[in-house]
């Protein structure tokens, strides 16, 4: 198949790339910011993607650390392996998430990343939306003795399992969680010497509910051919956005302008690449220690991908379009908590049928799924998912394992072969369907 | 017209000579060795030496295998993955299921009724259960790879081989050895071990007649009966099996000749799926998306999808 020559883009046409620039710039901002509150000793929460509390912890302007951010980030700069190697040295088995040891490597090199000094934890929070979350967060508290803040969110691993809004056990279920969250602002208020003020929490949900708006229309922007973006590639510019500028000013706005420029995308019919030849679905994240090259081995096929679960569980639920009620800010984040954090570990567990609906929407041509081979969390489940995808619902899949920031565990060799022989019987798929539709 | 394929392994370098009857008129297996290019070349050259030809009478030329890239010679190159389902339907019509058990790889893929993948399953990250096990099981009794499956299918009291990893099986064998156990125990042990995995492998892409196992260990005639034994169905064992990967390199290279041959029309008998060539007037309907020769030797392959910059950035307009 020859390549026509693609018309010349419109190369002064400075909203097409803006939220990966203002991505960069933001992080870039960010993270000095980070570097002058490790010098200055200001209060910081160490939170995760998944359940961050943003929402609170900014009401007391408390700076956020996210450490998977920080392993990522030190994978895509090449430098995980020496933090992994640091955490081994330490004692950490070659077993244990590569995302926490690279963290722990980190810590063990007096907090100096390579995008600047990271503070020490005033206080950490974490939920049970990940099982390795409840250790990891244990650690620094034996290096620094911080206050540790586990919110336990019911409902998890299960869909169906959770109560349904509206019923008696939800309201149960938010009572609970919303007695967590008053400990959550009393524990604040004792680590920053700053009382709560219950509009700077509207405030922030208010910031929530305009990104949530507009971050799950940029997901369906991603329905139309070509796609806009591609969703593990620039959609984990925008997730990062979406984490670590949840509940600001900043965040909202990032994500109104990333909507007007996918709209505008979508006007002018610009995809990612040349030929969007294939549409596909990921499963799992990227492996960021061979970021680049793993998004080359799908790209150089023409496949883009337009969609991704990882867009959805590890940017903490507000692809659903959440929408608090500001005018029961401590319950509406509760109920809202129990939702979107179904979204998280569940969506792992069970997420087939979402699937394979989110195939037929995004009119994907395969599913991908990566798996983890530090992250049985993320892992588990994926062959069986893989298994009803393709046997019961005939989507096409391709199965490839490495890791998340081990460079160790990248097999290229392996990882193209498969990688390979699924576009090869993928355009073969192709052509048949297309033959059958020539043929009338 | 007569065409090659060639399948470069990480054990063995397999070569085919095939005619425009897809008929198999010349072959070579030797050693792969440390040069992959050198392998490539030789085993061409001393398939191309059994017909009596030049290398320069065959048009097109496919490399498979996990060398396939160091071809150098080739027009283009598909994975084995897709070769040893084409060639597995081309000997054996009604395959719906292969098995390819090879030096460092086992496959297990599932095709359609035309010779299209439609799931794969392969061993990730450990060589347990490929032909290296064995080979690992010769090295460690010092018995021949030949006589290992004549010798295993006379046990009476098979041992059970536990370990997960070639290297320890070794161990684990000199262990069973030690402790009074026969050879030809150990080695059933041994067999059933790699037959063991590769079902697993099999139940994953779901097992269906007819299956047709391919690649060098179907040689082993132990392994072939205790894989019939276990999966209680028949296998399809071509005495080609070996050059499985490189027959379907081989048919690919045919029907990618024969659609670019202009005014060839008549000639497209080669496999149902080149009507569907003709039909739509452009490529392979095959592998329609494989980059071409004068393709991948530009600076960038031609039909590869680029990133172009725009305002800074990396994004391009829809053709």
């Amino acid at each position: 198949m020859s390549l026509k020559q693609a018309p010349a883009p419109p190369v002064d046409d400075q909203l097409i790339g803006r939220g990966r620039r203002d991505g960069n710039r933001l992080f870039k901002e960010w993270y000095a910011d980070l570097n002058a509150a490790a010098e200055g000793g200001d209060p910081t929460a160490y939170v995760f993607v998944m359940g961050s509390a943003a929402e609170v912890l900014k009401a007391f302007d408390l700076n956020l650390v996210f450490p998977e951010i920080n392993s990522l980030q030190a994978a895509v700069r090449k430098v995980s392996l020496d933090y992994l190697n640091k955490a081994e040295d330490y004692g950490y088995s070659t077993d244990v998430c590569g995302y926490v040891k690279a963290d722990v490597g980190v810590h063990l090199d007096d907090r100096q990343h390579p995008n600047g000094r990271i503070p020490k934890p005033s206080i950490v929070v974490a939920t049970n939306m990940c099982n390795t979350y409840v250790k990891w967060v244990e650690i620094w508290e034996r290096m620094y003795g911080c206050k540790v803040f586990v919110l336990d969110i019911p409902g998890q691993r299960g869909i169906g399992w959770g109560t349904e809004p509206d019923s008696e056990q939800f309201e149960n279920d938010r009572r609970y969680v919303q007695g967590q969250l008053e400990e959550l602002i009393e524990a604040c208020e004792q680590v920053t010497g700053r009382p709560f003020k219950v509009e700077r929490l509207q405030e922030n949900l208010a910031h929530v509910n305009r990104m949530a708006t507009d971050w799950s229309s940029v997901l369906k922007l991603n329905q139309n051919i070509p796609a806009p973006f591609n969703a593990m590639g620039d959609g984990l510019t925008y997730m990062g956005v979406l984490s670590a500028f949840r509940g600001t000013e900043t965040g909202a706005r990032y994500m109104a302008e990333l909507r007007e420029e996918m709209e505008h995308k979508v006007r002018l019919g610009l995809g990612t690449i040349s030929e969007e030849r294939f549409r596909l679905h990921g499963v799992g994240p990227a492996c960021y220690a061979y970021f680049r090259r793993f998004l080359e081995l799908f790209q150089d096929w023409g496949a883009v991908y337009v969609n991704s679960e990882y867009l959805a569980y590890a940017g903490g639920g507000l692809d659903l379009g959440i929408q608090y009620n500001l005018d029961r800010p401590l319950e509406s984040l509760a109920e809202q908590l129990l939702i979107t954090g179904r979204r998280s570990m569940s969506n792992m567990f069970f997420s087939q049928d979402q699937l394979a609906d989110a195939v037929r929407d995004w009119k994907s041509d395969g599913v991908v799924y990566h798996s983890v081979k530090s992250c049985r969390t993320v892992s588990t489940g994926m062959a069986d998912s893989r298994e009803y995808l393709t046997r019961i619902k005939g989507v096409p899949s391709l199965f490839v394992e490495s890791d998340l920031v081990d460079p160790r565990l990248w097999s290229e060799a392996q990882f193209k072969n498969r990688i390979d022989a699924f576009f090869e019987a993928l355009g073969a798929r192709k052509a048949a369907a297309a033959l059958v539709a020539a043929r009338g | 017209m007569l065409v090659g394929g060639v399948d470069v392994g990480s054990t063995q370098t397999k070569a085919v000579v095939m005619d425009d009857q897809r008929r198999v008129l010349g072959r070579s297996l030797i050693d792969t060795g440390g040069i992959i290019t050198a392998a490539a070349e030789n085993a061409f050259q001393q398939a191309c030496t059994e017909v009596g030809i030049a290398r320069s009478e065959v048009a097109y030329v496919v490399g498979t295998g996990y060398g396939r890239y160091n071809v150098t010679f080739g027009d283009t190159q598909v994975t084995e993955i897709s070769c040893h389902a084409r060639g597995g339907q081309y000997l054996f019509p009604n395959t719906r299921t292969v098995l390819d058990i090879g030096g460092q790889d086992t496959k297990a893929i599932k095709i359609g009724a035309e010779g299209q993948v439609l799931d794969f399953c392969m061993n990730d990250k450990c060589a347990a259960g490929t032909g290296r096990f064995l080979g690992a099981a010769a090295m460690a009794l010092d018995i021949p790879l030949g006589e290992l499956g004549p010798l295993a299918l006379v046990a009476r009291n098979p041992v059970r081989i536990t370990t997960t990893c070639t290297v320890f099986a070794e161990t684990e064998i000199i262990n069973w050895l030690a402790r009074g156990k026969k050879v030809e125990d150990v080695l059933m042990g041994v067999h059933q071990a790699i037959a063991t995995r590769s079902i697993s492998l099999l139940r994953r892409v779901g097992v269906e007649d007819e299956v047709t196992f391919t690649g060098g260990v179907t040689r082993n005639i132990a392994m072939v009966q205790i894989l019939e034994e276990l999966l209680e169905t028949h296998l399809n064992v071509s005495e080609e099996a070996h050059y499985m990967g490189a027959i379907g390199a081989s048919l690919f290279a045919l029907e990618k000749a024969m659609a670019g041959a202009a005014g060839a029309v008549e000639a497209l008998s080669v496999g149902a799926q080149l009507d569907a060539t003709r039909a739509l007037g452009g490529d392979c309907a095959i592998c329609p998306e494989l980059p071409d020769r004068k393709a991948r030797d530009g600076k960038r392959a031609l039909n590869k999808p680029q990133l172009i910059q725009v305002g800074g950035q990396r994004e391009v307009a829809r053709r």
